[in-house]
């Protein structure tokens, strides 16, 4: 966990005082990642950096775990936090092995637990150490050394960790790889993750909350489908984009919108009660059939179940598009306008049929939280996400 | 190919004049006087190469720390000017400085070896200086952020990655060195020079190359030392050289 207590920096510049960060208080719980975003000269790198006192803070507290620590020495406070930037930082003078196994060496680990160490984070970042370990940074593309980054940070397990935007230098394909590595590492790993980013699309992809800054201020500090459902002023609206709710696309799983009604016909039903079905359950153009383990095989158009007379085994067209529940909101709408479809079955892993997922109920569900939050406006609590 | 024919022609020609700066040294006697000479070359290379050792290692024990001192972010209000004064320095004359040290020190070694000295100090004071400034402000930040005292990050960090650019500083504070080295001799402190000087006084040429010659050599020599032991001392990573 960590938590900021009225955090305030204040640069003395020729130009007189800036106040870089002003009263920051907040609180990471443990495990979480919580995205730091704004525009530049916002003062969300000005907050990271005082948690490791790279940049001294003039007044306020961090406790990390619960404690204070003010107390704590420069060098023991920052060997227990992870810290990743921008830059890499690699030092080109050591081989990969010893970039890892630099906080470990300070915390004075014995050889063969460092060494051993180094193997494991190189097989957690999915890179082979025996091709790796022995080479130096200049060796390395901007992706790998930026992966090393990682590593490093992580290679004495701190619980808490501070990221600089630590992908924005990777090229854009990379760096969906890498996120995605990231997160499915931090799956595992529940390390308290403070991240600074200016990316909207990248904060709703990593972060477990997002926290708004402005001119040195925090705005909003909420979940991100909450952030994107409910802006708190016209300042995060604009930030967030026009396009913000369908943003929230990426943030909801086809499992929490599916119903499990779905009309299904079967080989052996004839083109009559595939008509009928048509009709009972509202879809215009066609019918899924499935056999008997409810797995898609094709689907009954209605045209022809209108003209034509037989069992549904012998009229059946190509396999239908389908969803996994797992799959998220962007994914099923994209499918629905590529196929003009206003709804798609959805299966499990195992392929088989467990409902349908309608345009309906994802504009519903889009819908539903303006609607909820445009009474409530501004009085409504931020961190309000969790209970709805 | 006309290119491999004209550096033929070009390799072709110097063999000839090889051979006949050969053919006309040998009837005209000069070897044998060269051979004269031998004793004291060999006796003036060793004073030489003593004289150099002495102030070059001398300059390096202070340079390089002081080139740490100013590189110091506490010393970053005076360090400019610093550098400003050691580079005014360096303007001054060699044999001024050599002038200027016998007139305190007086007449011998150690006025010579204290000129010498002054010469070879900035330059490596000066690539000390640049190349700890040099090290990115990133790198800094790296090692700062996982949690490195300021001592761990000036040797692990901070020096290793400036080496190169401080060895640069040696080489070339240390050629200047070899070649003023006979200057010195003017103060009374021997070296190669004292065969220079003096065939330049008898004009005698044969005299003066005695001189000559090895204290080129003696420069190129000690140069490629450095150049070696750089390669091997400076870390892969950040080695141009086995990049």
């Amino acid at each position: 966990m960590i938590r900021l207590d009225n955090l305030t920096k204040v640069f003395d510049t020729p130009k007189g005082a800036v106040t870089a960060a002003d009263h920051i208080s907040m609180e990471v719980p443990s495990g979480e990642i919580c995205i730091l975003l704004g525009p530049s000269g916002c003062g969300k790198t000005t907050t990271l950096k005082m948690i490791n006192r790279i940049i001294r803070p003039t007044s306020g507290k961090v406790f990390i775990n619960g404690e204070d620590t003010t107390s704590l020495d420069t060098q023991d406070l920052r060997r227990s936090i992870g810290y990743v930037i921008q830059q890499i930082g690699l030092f080109p003078n050591m081989t990969i092995e010893e970039n890892i196994t630099v906080v470990p060496k300070l915390l004075g680990w014995d050889k063969a637990k460092y060494k051993e160490r180094a193997r494991e984070m190189m097989r957690m970042i999915a890179l082979e150490p025996d091709a790796f370990l022995k080479r130096y940074p200049s060796e390395l593309s901007g992706g790998q050394q930026q992966r090393i980054g990682v590593a490093r940070a992580l290679a004495a397990d701190p619980p808490v960790m501070l990221m600089d935007e630590p992908f924005g230098a990777i090229d854009p394909i990379n760096r969906a790889v890498i996120q995605d590595e990231f997160l499915k590492m931090q799956q595992e790993l529940k390390k308290t993750i403070m991240f600074v980013s200016h990316d909207i699309d990248e904060a709703i992809k990593m972060g477990d909350r997002i926290a708004i800054f402005r001119a040195g201020k925090l705005v909003q500090y909420s979940e991100p489908d909450e952030l994107l459902a409910a802006p708190k002023n016209e300042f995060v609206e604009s930030f967030l984009g026009e396009d913000r709710a369908l943003k929230r696309l990426n943030l909801v799983k086809v499992r929490d919108l599916a119903s499990d009604e779905i009309g299904l016909v079967r080989p052996d039903d004839t083109l009559e009660t595939a008509l009928q079905r048509i009709d009972d359950y509202g879809y215009q153009t066609s019918i899924v059939m499935v056999n008997a383990k409810r797995q898609p095989v094709g689907i009954i158009n209605a045209a022809v179940a209108r003209t034509t007379k037989g069992h549904c085994r012998d009229h059946f067209q190509s396999v239908p598009v389908v969803v996994n529940l797992d799959d998220d909101l962007r994914k099923v709408a994209s499918l629905m306008f590529s196929n003009d479809m206003t709804w798609v079955p959805c299966v499990d892993d195992d392929g088989r049929i467990v409902g349908q997922i309608t345009q309906r109920a994802i504009t519903h569900h889009l819908g539903s939280r303006y609607r909820a939050h445009s009474g409530a406006g501004e009085a409504s609590p931020s961190s309000s996400a969790s209970e709805e | 190919m006309p290119t491999l024919n004209l550096s033929g022609a070009m390799r072709l020609l110097v063999l000839v004049a090889v051979f006949v700066a050969g053919v006309w040294s040998q009837s005209s006697g000069v070897i044998d006087d060269f051979i004269f000479y031998l004793p004291d070359i060999q006796y003036l290379a060793v004073q030489h190469l003593w004289l150099t050792a002495v102030s070059g290692s001398l300059a390096i024990l202070v340079a390089i720390p002081l080139g740490i001192l100013l590189s110091r972010p506490s010393m970053a209000r005076v360090a400019e000017s610093a550098m400003q004064v050691l580079n005014v320095g360096t303007t001054i004359p060699t044999l001024a400085v050599l002038a200027l040290s016998m007139s305190f020190l007086g007449i011998g070694t150690v006025p010579a070896v204290f000129g010498l000295f002054v010469a070879t100090l900035l330059p490596i004071t000066r690539n000390t200086y640049t190349g700890l400034k040099g090290v990115s402000p990133a790198l800094m930040e790296a090692a700062a952020g996982i949690g490195m005292s300021p001592g761990q990050r000036l040797l692990k960090v901070e020096l290793p990655n400036a080496l190169y650019v401080i060895f640069a500083g040696i080489r070339t504070a240390l050629a200047i060195n070899v070649g003023t080295v006979p200057l010195a001799f003017l103060i009374g402190a021997g070296g190669l020079g004292e065969l220079i000087f003096t065939g330049i006084d008898l004009y005698d040429p044969v005299m003066m190359l005695s001189g000559a010659i090895p204290t080129a050599l003696l420069a190129v020599v000690v140069d490629m030392l450095i150049a070696v032991t750089a390669f091997l001392v400076v870390p892969r990573g950040v080695n141009p050289g086995r990049a």
